[in-house]
């Protein structure tokens, strides 16, 4: 009995060493082959490095907004509202973004209002708007901006990422980078 | 949609096509035939067992198998409370997280040893680098386990009578080494190449393009988040699990983990059927599976997809389905598949909030939990399924009055009872569980986040992914308190080692017994009426044990919702 715990003890070590130690440094070392150094995909833009994956909050009318988080975007503390379908308190709060929304983008109807952008993402963190939820937003924009419509939209078109499956989507960072260009901030 | 589907379908295809060849190569290596890969791995296992001091050539019988695969499994528990509870005074900290409570790290540890990986912290806060590190080493080692058990109920499911049944070392080395490991690297490889990070660098700060400085939790994450798929442990480097654009950053990816969770319990079927010379038996196993995990998950998708009723009576555009706790990269389908393939088989991550799902498809995620064997974890979902395979044969025989027979050997009460015993396991601790969080409203009742029924099937939810050795959670529970971490922590020990001992036994029981050769009086099980009959077994004692409590929870949820 004693030798086998001194067995799978040292068996155990052996086993630690090889798949925390060993495997751990292949792979560490295959990420300084890749793009971003294992560091995560990142964008200078100005001088200043963003991640591109890493949604940031944007609340500002000049700016495209991200969908709300439940953690605001905290990085650091990455997680869902948790809200069940049916908690009063969770619809309440699903209202109150569609009448903030409907004040803050005069002109836009209630229906056209997409579900992703009132309700939180499940990370917290979600870098991507889809087309409809950054189109909706042109209005505003263009009128906090003075850029025409059809400026914002092509910018729009130009960021959408179209992979071969799954959802279209635009990175709402790439995208707000790209208006800054377009037209310093005020 | 109309690019989403063709995805989910394609990950399924994919996933099957690849698990044939895998099943193939898995069963020549249990039954030590030679194989290319021999040059690479001899060595190394040779090495291991070496500085070991084990003999891997030392034939075990199922007790002594089990006697090893304990004490293994104490020893991992023992260091990994060790680790967790001492992690600030180790290296590897670079955020400096603190140690873990007693109780935490109870669980913690536990719930990686079980290959569940319930998380009652969030990575970020919670764990050092070196802690996560060590919990890789989990995930790799419990899967392992699982393997090493399926592995000796193949060998004992040979056509001689023996007691001898393989070593307990071999089996779950070569597991590690051979297949979980390799697969591994090739899932971190393709992470890395789409953003994962892999730094030993803590916390970055970074101010964001409108002016609010924020930091940013970073880490070893692709070696990690490779190992939790493939092992189908499912425990998130960071909190959001699979949803953290870090862990997941877009549809290829997604797709990629969803076939790593799928391909080593897909291939562990088909290694079955080419390990006894029984392909056709295999593919009755994996139909009834597969018709099991459609009927999950094909009503997921569509709920998922059409969104909450309640939210669009507000009047807003619900084209995109229900998004509360979804990523757009993803949408609302592929979260709906993920959300059931994660709890068929016992991965547990998540790549949308479960909590946020609709009640009926936190329903299918319950009831996928609660049968627990359409494909199941790595190697333990064979081990479930072989339950209710006995079952069946048992039932069957008496209807058409044969003595019940399998794979030539017969079944006797000795079996049917370690069968029933773990049969009815499962949903005692469940129950059980729950009914005991809901009698002392005390310890639980302020850690429901969520309102009336809701609320209910969050502790539901905790008990059967604990039972389950799943892991995913209703995460709005706040779970990080002694009662539980300390009542789950029991689930998941009661719940690991008795599904694994008890269907053990009963292979090595028939291991002993003499073989018949098979007649035209031998009930055939490689037939689609066998199949039939299975089903309606897993549906019976599985399915209709839970429907009281499921009542209570997401199904009075679901008449609410008008």
């Amino acid at each position: 009995m004693i030798s086998s715990i001194f067995r799978a003890l040292r068996l155990t070590i052996i086993s630690l060493v090889f798949f925390s130690g060993v495997y751990t440094l292949v792979i560490y070392g295959a990420a300084q082959l890749a793009p971003g150094k294992g560091k995560g995909d990142t964008i200078v833009s100005n001088g200043h490095r963003y991640y591109t994956n890493i949604g940031q909050a944007f609340t500002s009318d000049g700016y495209f907004n991200s969908r709300p988080s439940a953690v605001g975007y905290n990085a650091a503390g990455s997680g869902g509202s948790n809200k069940g379908p049916t908690n009063a308190a969770y619809l309440a709060e699903v209202q109150a973004r569609i009448d903030t929304f409907l004040v803050h983008n005069p002109g836009v109807g209630k229906a056209d209002i997409p579900v992703e952008l009132v309700t939180a993402s499940g990370s917290g963190l979600d870098p991507d708007l889809t087309v409809k939820a950054a189109t909706i937003q042109v209005k505003r924009i263009a009128m906090q901006r003075h850029i025409s419509e059809a400026a914002l939209n092509q910018l729009i078109r130009r960021y959408t990422a179209k992979p071969m499956l799954g959802p279209d989507r635009v990175n709402v960072l790439q995208l707000n980078l790209a208006l800054d260009r377009l037209q310093p901030k005020l | 949609m109309s690019k989403e589907l063709p995805g989910i379908i394609l990950m399924f295809v994919l996933t099957l096509a690849l698990a044939v060849p895998l099943g193939k190569y898995i069963a020549r290596m249990y039954s030590g035939e030679r194989s290319w890969t021999d040059k690479i791995f001899n060595p190394v296992e040779r090495l291991f067992f070496r500085l070991s001091g084990i003999d891997p050539h030392k034939e075990m019988n199922w007790k002594e198998h089990m006697k090893h695969m304990l004490i293994i499994n104490l020893v991992w528990f023992l260091s990994g409370m060790l680790v967790l509870m001492t992690q600030q005074y180790l290296p590897l900290n670079p955020d400096g997280n603190p140690n873990m409570s007693a109780d935490l790290a109870f669980n913690t540890s536990i719930s990686f040893v079980v290959n569940c990986n319930l998380q009652h912290y969030s990575g970020e806060t919670g764990l050092s680098y070196l802690s996560q590190l060590f919990l890789m080493f989990l995930q790799f080692v419990s899967a392992g386990t699982g393997m090493a058990a399926a592995a000796l109920l193949f060998n004992a499911l040979k056509t001689r009578t023996t007691e001898k049944l393989g070593n307990f070392y071999d089996y779950f080395l070569k597991s590690c080494t051979r297949i979980l490991l390799p697969l591994s690297v090739i899932v971190a490889l393709v992470l890395l190449f789409n953003g994962t990070p892999m730094t030993f660098a803590g916390k970055d700060t970074i101010t964001n393009l409108q002016g609010d400085t924020v930091q940013v939790s970073t880490g070893p994450a692709a070696a990690f988040i490779a190992i939790k798929h493939i092992g189908t442990n499912g425990g998130g480097f960071f909190g959001a699990n699979a949803a953290h654009p870090f862990e997941n950053p877009n549809y290829l990816t997604n797709m990629v983990l969803m076939m790593a969770q799928m391909i080593v319990p897909f291939a562990m079927i088909f290694a079955l059927g080419y390990y006894l010379k029984r392909k056709k038996f295999a593919w009755v196993v994996f139909s009834v599976m597969t018709i099991g995990f459609l009927m999950l998950v094909i009503p997921n998708i569509l709920m998922e997809t059409r969104g909450n009723p309640l939210s669009a009576h507000m009047g807003i555009d619900m084209s995109k389905g229900a998004m509360e706790g979804k990523e757009t990269r993803f949408g609302a389908a592929a979260t709906g598949f993920w959300s059931i393939v994660t709890t068929v088989i016992s991965t547990g991550s998540v790549n949308g909030m479960h909590d946020s799902t609709m009640p009926l498809s936190g329903m299918n995620e319950l009831i996928a939990m609660m049968v627990n064997c359409f494909y199941g974890g790595c190697g333990v979902g064979i081990l479930n399924f072989f339950i209710f395979i006995i079952l069946a044969v048992f039932i069957s025989g008496l209807m058409v009055g044969r003595t019940p027979e399998f794979m030539g050997k017969k079944i006797e009460a000795r079996e049917m009872k370690i069968a029933m015993i773990v049969a009815l396991l499962h949903p005692l601790l469940i129950l059980a569980g729950t009914a005991l969080a809901m009698a002392l409203p005390q310890y639980t009742a302020s850690t429901l986040s969520n309102p009336g029924f809701h609320g209910f099937s969050q502790a539901l939810y905790e008990y059967t992914s604990s039972a389950a050795n799943n892991g995913s959670g209703f995460e709005g529970l706040g779970d990080n308190t002694p009662w539980w971490n300390i009542s789950t922590g029991i689930v998941l020990l009661l719940s690991r080692f008795l599904p694994i001992i008890g269907p053990v036994a009963i292979a090595g029981s028939l291991a002993a017994k003499k073989y018949t050769p098979e007649s035209a009086g031998t009930l055939k099980t490689d037939s689609g009426t066998f199949g039939l009959m299975l089903f309606a077994v897993i549906a019976i004692v599985a399915a209709l044990s839970f429907f009281p409590a499921l009542t209570l929870g997401p199904i009075a949820e679901f008449f609410s919702l008008k």
